[in-house]
């Protein structure tokens, strides 16, 4: 038994070296398929509570133009949900467990959504730089070893770099604006910044399972790389828009050829990770209040269902 | 079934023909359907990322979409129509709340999933059917939006009638918040089809469609639903009417509270 098992895993490790998708009927190490679900549900997750903070200001949007844009963007986010439930589930997770493990606060979700959106320049910043975040950790997942997860991660990342350049003209609107359109983007950026470096995970030599996924190829960069990456991408483009990155230990630093920048705050960090954040309670209790109400529905749907098909097999008989 | 339009469009007034009068009552006429689809498309948005189930969720954001795409259309003809370098904007954003020209139901408050979906069936029921007309009028722009309108609004229709069907045939519980919905909402169903002066002055230059005209259909579909739905259809209900001519419910007043909020906290900037 034990010799067809070490075939089976050096098999699967050597499909991954050679970069060829596992599907969801192969064969694949049971720690595989656990992180991947947790990976993956987590991000479905992520789309579902993320809908929350933006949805905070689709009755208020400023124009009619922009509310529809916001609304089209909340409801991409609800695909894309979609899409990576659908994923998980190849894998032989069900989606009344996953969000059961969503409610129960077992399963995690993006810790930015638990920071609360203020003004409308915080629809400009969750779309330039939350979604400037989530493309960097999602690029490279459209090459992930799992097939289904990286053809999903394909059609999310190109909504979300449409999402993030709505959030960057939302941003260039404000600060092409009146002088308190100007303050408004640069306080909603005061907020965002340093949260959005968070975004990318716990420092690599406290992300334990880093080598393991990079190993199987789920990940591709580490957290540290992606948030160089961030910084370098985002501060030329802070200056373009004449707002001040929150950090005075930015710097252009000629022999890396890239930006050195401050500490994140890792207490805050973890804090929220652990529930403290502003809105931790609000995100997870609308959640927890939208399925709770929705049982009935979901309930009566089924009902009908089940009497059409007794009422289909009645007439065939 | 339906009674042809009066007049034949080759007979159309071009816009700049029509007399003051008309042109005044054809610019109230497209603002009220305006403000119709934003105060509804604004209830649907409410819901988003609230709804029952994932796949609802983004159906109520769809229509609520389609709303807005239609409210955008109207409020920029009626801008056209008004001729005084009005936006979009400053209509749907910058006017006081007796100024609002939408039926009470589409104001009312989303409640339960059932009160969401006898609002929606209500609305899309007259929805549906006023526009398979007035893609028909000689108003060639008015014509031009109903016919972009229709085809979404069929899907609208298709998507309230089937949960009509199902929460009325479902459970015990889906039932019983059915009936609930139904007490509350169909009083607010018959303003609909109460022509205004405004419309009726419409109806009669043949510009808009004789809502007389529209009930059988409307009436037909309504009793094939609730017949799929076991559900009686209400009779002798008082019908509340005043929202089209700018009487409207305590509701109103804070959907434009937020609806309004940054354009009158900000006054004159672009966004």
């Amino acid at each position: 038994m034990e010799t067809v098992e070490i075939n089976l895993e050096d098999q699967f490790q050597a499909r991954i070296d050679a970069d060829i998708s596992i599907e969801p009927k192969d064969w694949m190490p049971d720690a595989y398929r656990k992180t991947l679900i947790r990976q993956i549900s987590q991000h479905a997750h992520s789309e579902l509570v993320g809908m929350l903070p933006e949805g905070n200001w689709i009755t208020r949007a400023p124009s009619l133009k922009r509310k529809s844009i916001l609304l089209s963007k909340v409801q991409d986010e609800a695909g894309h949900g979609l899409y990576l439930y659908s994923a998980a589930e190849t894998l032989g997770a069900s989606r009344d467990q996953m969000l059961a493990d969503l409610h129960s606060g077992k399963a995690k979700y993006s810790s930015i959504f638990n920071y609360p959106t203020l003004s409308w320049a915080d629809m400009g910043c969750v779309g330039w730089l939350v979604d400037g975040a989530a493309i960097l950790n999602q690029v490279p997942l459209c090459r992930t070893s799992y097939g289904p997860y990286a053809r999903a991660m394909v059609r999310v990342c190109k909504e979300e770099s449409f999402h993030q350049r709505q959030g960057f003209e939302i941003m260039q609107t404000l600060c092409e604006g009146a002088p308190e359109q100007k303050a408004m983007a640069q306080e909603a950026l005061n907020r965002w910044w340093w949260p959005t470096l968070m975004m990318f995970g716990p420092k690599d030599a406290d992300s334990p399972n880093t080598a393991q996924s990079m190993n199987w190829r789920i990940k591709r960069f580490t957290n540290d790389e992606l948030r160089q990456k961030f910084v370098d991408m985002m501060v030329p483009q802070a200056e373009f828009l004449g707002l001040t990155v929150p950090d005075p230990a930015v710097k252009w630093n000629e022999a890396r050829q890239a930006y050195d920048f401050g500490e994140v705050n890792w207490e805050e960090f973890w804090n929220v990770v652990k529930g403290n954040g502003m809105c931790n309670q609000d995100r997870l209790g609308a959640r927890v209040k939208a399925h709770e109400e929705g049982a009935w529905v979901r309930e009566a749907a089924l009902a009908h269902a089940k009497k059409r098909a007794e009422r289909a097999e009645t007439q065939a008989a | 079934m339906l009674r042809p339009m009066q007049v034949a469009p080759s007979e159309t007034p071009a816009l700049n023909n029509y007399s003051p009068e008309v042109r005044q009552q054809l610019f109230a006429y497209v603002l009220q359907l305006a403000d119709t689809s934003l105060i509804l498309g604004h209830r649907l948005s409410e819901w988003c990322g609230h709804g029952p189930i994932l796949e609802q969720d983004l159906a109520m954001a769809n229509i609520a979409l389609d709303l807005l795409g239609e409210t955008r259309s109207l409020f920029q003809y009626a801008a056209e129509l008004e001729g005084q370098g009005r936006t979009e904007d400053d209509l749907a954003f910058l006017r006081l709340a007796t100024e609002y020209r939408n039926p009470l139901l589409v104001e009312q408050p989303n409640g339960d999933f059932a009160a969401t979906i006898v609002r929606q069936f209500l609305f899309d029921t007259f929805h549906y059917h006023c526009l398979v007309e007035l893609h028909k009028s000689p108003d060639a722009q008015l014509a031009a939006i109903a016919e972009k309108a229709v085809k979404e609004a069929a899907y609208h229709l298709k998507w309230s009638s089937e949960w009509m069907i199902r929460l009325g045939d479902g459970t015990a519980e889906s039932r019983q918040r059915l009936d609930k919905a139904l007490a509350t909402l169909w009083r607010y169903s018959g303003e609909l089809t109460t022509p205004t002066a405004t419309e009726q002055a419409l109806q009669a230059a043949g510009i808009i469609p004789d809502y007389a005209a529209l009930r059988p259909a409307m009436d037909a579909h309504v009793a094939h639903v609730f017949g799929e739905a076991t559900v009686p259809v209400p009779q002798g209900v008082f019908m509340m009417t005043g929202g089209k001519e700018g009487r409207h419910s305590e509701h109103l007043g804070y959907i434009l509270a937020e609806l309004q909020y940054m354009q009158r906290t900000y006054p004159g900037l672009k966004w």
